[in-house]
């Protein structure tokens, strides 16, 4: 019934749902990246399988992330994990309930599925190129291709990846849940996706805003805030 | 310019307002409310069964086992004790119990015992996997007789770090978790002093810091709230660390 009345009016660029989550998604994301870099901090090395703590079984040394970049601003890893653990529940009820809206509304389906025709090498090829020459102007749909790839990639890949490799670092999921830690390869495994998902994570949002800012970025911004028009697609 | 002074403003501004609401009580309430609910959600999901942390073959054990936090306690009534291999060692179980014990490490070795390979977690982020022997601490609970209105297990430890007592507790829930043992081996050896010489206790659903080492003493209580810093454990009174430590 709902969706007869509606159907009058044009359609927003992005759905309400979106919108909400989008702002929500990034600050919560922000919160958790930026107390992450301070949890880091108290130990520097990471590690496969189930077990590590020394520097001869580590595959990586992490650097120490200075206080600017970490919340709280200096190190305390009792308070990171506080500010981590309050916004994981924000952050992962959040995808849910965006998920359960991008289905329903069909945000998923019309806007980030693909076509096989879509993965073509040339036609991959072409976007990148189209990119690089920042000729966003695009025929059909809301996104291209590399635009789908990047989205879907963070949605369905390394946001619930965040959630699952985080859920298997705790000891108490663990119990409920042991199978997911052998999905994942071990504890010290799931902390180190979840290390490379966080700065595969922060490597978008860098590319994101990138081509916000060459784009339009006002207008962008504006559109994320009121919803914009559908019918000048991005 | 005008831009990056904006930009730059806005993180700082963020950062300040990230400070400001750290250090508020209300965020201090979220913060509990939060913990609580990922201690419920954990024992919701484990309900149908008793959940179990992991446990792995005696082969995957580490080859060394670190130690953390009090690496030696350097008190000489414990060294005292150490050098005479702890024949005198008495950890006392009292408070809200039918029959106050003082268990001998005999004492403790004749009872039943448990030998689990499991993984320690420490908060800082890394593991290691060791295998413990000793009696389930619900075996010497039941020879105590837990009293109606028990509802915290407090450890009482000989370390003390940056001039505090160290202590730990848990909830009735864990006590009685067949995991949860008084461990007096490590991989089949008495304990070394790193990891808490003569006796530390297991508590195989939670992060290490819950694992007191140097146990001297097993304390029944009804609330948290009149024992040392009043939030259950040496971290959490020193440095605000979660009480529930099963994240």
């Amino acid at each position: 019934m709902m969706d007869e009345t509606q159907a009058a009016k044009p359609r927003k660029k992005h759905a309400l749902g979106t919108r909400i989550w989008h702002w929500i998604n990034a600050l919560s994301v922000t919160i958790l990246f930026m107390s992450g870099l301070n949890i880091s901090n108290a130990h520097r090395r990471l590690y496969w399988g189930d077990w590590g703590f020394a520097a001869e079984q580590a595959w990586l040394e992490v650097p120490r992330f200075p206080g600017w970049a970490t919340i709280p601003g200096y190190y305390s890893l009792a308070s990171a994990r506080d500010w981590h653990i309050v916004f994981a529940w924000v952050f992962a009820l959040g995808l849910m309930l965006f998920m359960l809206a991008a289905l329903r509304n069909g945000h998923f389906r019309r806007d980030l599925t693909t076509r096989w025709a879509d993965w073509k090498p040339s036609n991959v090829w072409q976007d990148i190129r189209q990119h690089l020459k920042l000729n966003f102007d695009h025929g059909e749909g809301k996104f291209n291709f590399l635009q789908k790839a990047a989205y879907a990639g963070v949605i369905f890949v390394l946001l619930p990846l965040m959630i699952f490799t985080g859920m298997v670092m705790s000891p108490g999921m663990e119990a409920a849940f042991p199978w997911m830690t052998d999905i994942f390869g071990g504890r010290q495994s799931a902390r180190s996706i979840h290390f490379i998902c966080a700065w595969l994570l922060f490597a978008f949002f860098v590319v994101h805003i990138l081509l916000v800012l060459l784009s339009n970025p006002m207008k962008q911004l504006a559109d994320m805030i009121s919803g914009g028009r559908d019918d000048e697609a991005a | 310019m005008k831009r990056r002074n904006f930009l730059v403003g806005m993180g700082a501004a963020f950062l300040a307002g990230c400070k400001e609401i750290g250090d508020s009580k209300w965020f201090g309430a979220l913060v509990d409310t939060a913990e609580s609910w990922h201690r419920g959600v954990h024992r919701t999901l484990g309900v149908s069964r008793i959940a179990m942390a992991p446990e792995y073959d005696r082969s995957e054990v580490s080859p060394f086992f670190r130690g953390n936090g009090t690496q030696e306690v350097g008190k000489e009534d414990y060294n005292a004790h150490r050098d005479a291999g702890f024949v005198d060692w008495r950890v006392t179980v009292s408070g809200l119990v039918d029959t106050p014990l003082e268990l001998s490490m005999e004492d403790i070795r004749a009872l039943p015992q448990r030998t689990q390979v499991t993984r320690h977690d420490c908060v800082e982020g890394w593991s290691a996997i060791g295998e413990w022997t000793g009696p389930q601490l619900s075996r010497i609970l039941e020879m105590a007789g837990v009293q109606e209105g028990a509802n915290y297990v407090i450890f009482r430890c000989a370390d003390t770090l940056n001039g505090a007592d160290y202590y730990e507790s848990c909830d009735m829930d864990d006590a009685m978790h067949p995991q949860t043992i008084v461990a007096h081996l490590l991989n089949g050896e008495p304990l070394p002093e790193r990891n808490g010489a003569p006796l530390r206790l297991r508590l195989e659903r939670q992060l290490g810091y819950k694992h007191p080492k140097y146990l001297t003493g097993i304390e029944l209580v009804a609330s948290l709230d009149d024992i040392e810093g009043g939030k259950g454990g040496y971290w959490e009174d020193r440095s605000g660390y979660q009480w529930y430590a099963g994240i």
